[in-house]
């Protein structure tokens, strides 16, 4: 299936949960945040949350700033 | 000789009927890597520290900036690239979602040359936030209506700018910012951006600032600890200048020494 993830393109596993896409893009995954067609996503739910073909995603973290 | 003086007591810095004992805060943008901004919070012993959320590197594994932020220093989270009050609120709510507090710093901004905060959308985005049970701190344009609209909104402090973000150009607004200090008394007051080197900082808090935020100037400097701790040094002096009810500037001189009991009388 092909999903954006961050404005990119990806062609990931059909069916993959929004668990297994996170661990595969970030180290650590307790300081990511996702948010899923625009609607937060809690992460005691990352892993029962399938995403679909054509889903957006955005994961975000802290970085430094002022 | 007996001398009658105390320590002097200052009030608890508090926002939020949060109480701090250090009136430096530090903004972790910019610095070359993060062992200088560890080193910079430790030397500074700040309290309260500004962090941005970005899309993570979908190529990199980087390491976490919240890796070299002591657990005790309340991390305050800015809105930093929102245009808008709607895109301010939707970082804030993502900020919060990491359960890593809800502390946050309305920064909304449309001008990529000059980076002045929009006051109008950023009271807009404050008095959605501080209805949700966020605690706000605008950045803002020093404007006495914007201030009191900010203060309505139920802001828990606020922001405003020195200069230009990044500018090094230290209290530009200072006239605008006093009458902030003399007007708004609901809420503390820190002077945000543009402050380039510690006796700016002093000198907003000899004018009475509440606190002082400094980013850029530490952050590249050629030791940043060093100057962290120059900063809070000096940010506590200034707040002792102002309690201590500093003289007012004169135009013509007034003798230090008696102008009587000359030899030559």
């Amino acid at each position: 299936m092909k999903i954006t993830i961050n404005g990119q393109s990806k062609e990931l596993n059909d069916r993959s949960s929004l668990h297994e896409i996170i661990t595969q893009f970030s180290k650590d995954c307790s300081r990511v945040i996702a948010e899923v067609n625009g609607e937060i996503v809690k992460s005691p739910v990352w892993p029962s949350t399938t995403i679909k073909d054509g889903d957006t995603i955005e994961l975000v973290t802290f970085v430094g700033g002022g | 000789m007996k001398t009658t003086h105390t320590k002097m007591h200052d009030t608890p810095f508090v926002i939020a009927g949060k109480s701090f004992s250090n009136r430096f805060l530090l903004g972790t943008g910019k610095f070359k890597n993060k062992i200088d901004l560890a080193e910079s919070i430790l030397a500074s012993e700040t309290e309260i520290v500004t962090v941005a959320l970005r899309r993570i590197d979908l190529e990199r594994h980087e390491e976490n900036i919240l890796e070299y932020i002591p657990s005790n220093v309340t991390l305050l989270t800015n809105t930093s690239g929102a245009r808008t009050a709607k895109e301010a609120i939707r970082i804030a709510r993502l900020a919060k979602e990491s359960g890593y507090g809800n502390w946050v710093k309305i920064e909304v901004i449309n001008d990529s040359k000059y980076l002045l905060p929009d006051n109008n959308e950023t009271i807009a985005a404050t008095e959605v936030l501080a209805a949700e049970g966020f605690v706000v701190l605008p950045y803002m344009y020093p404007d006495l209506y914007a201030a009191r609209a900010l203060v309505k909104a139920g802001a828990a402090s606020i922001m405003p700018l020195g200069s230009l973000i990044g500018s090094n150009q230290g209290l530009k607004a200072k006239e605008f910012i006093k009458i902030l200090i003399q007007e708004i008394k609901d809420v503390p007051i820190i002077v945000d951006a543009g402050i380039g080197s510690p006796s700016q900082a002093a000198q907003a808090m000899e004018m009475g600032a509440d606190a002082v935020l400094v980013n850029t100037a530490v952050a590249t400097a050629g030791d940043p600890a060093t100057l962290a701790k120059s900063f809070s040094m000096a940010v506590a002096a200034g707040r002792l200048a102002y309690l201590s009810k500093l003289p007012q500037q004169k135009d013509i001189a007034t003798a230090s020494s008696p102008l009587t009991g000359f030899l030559y009388e």
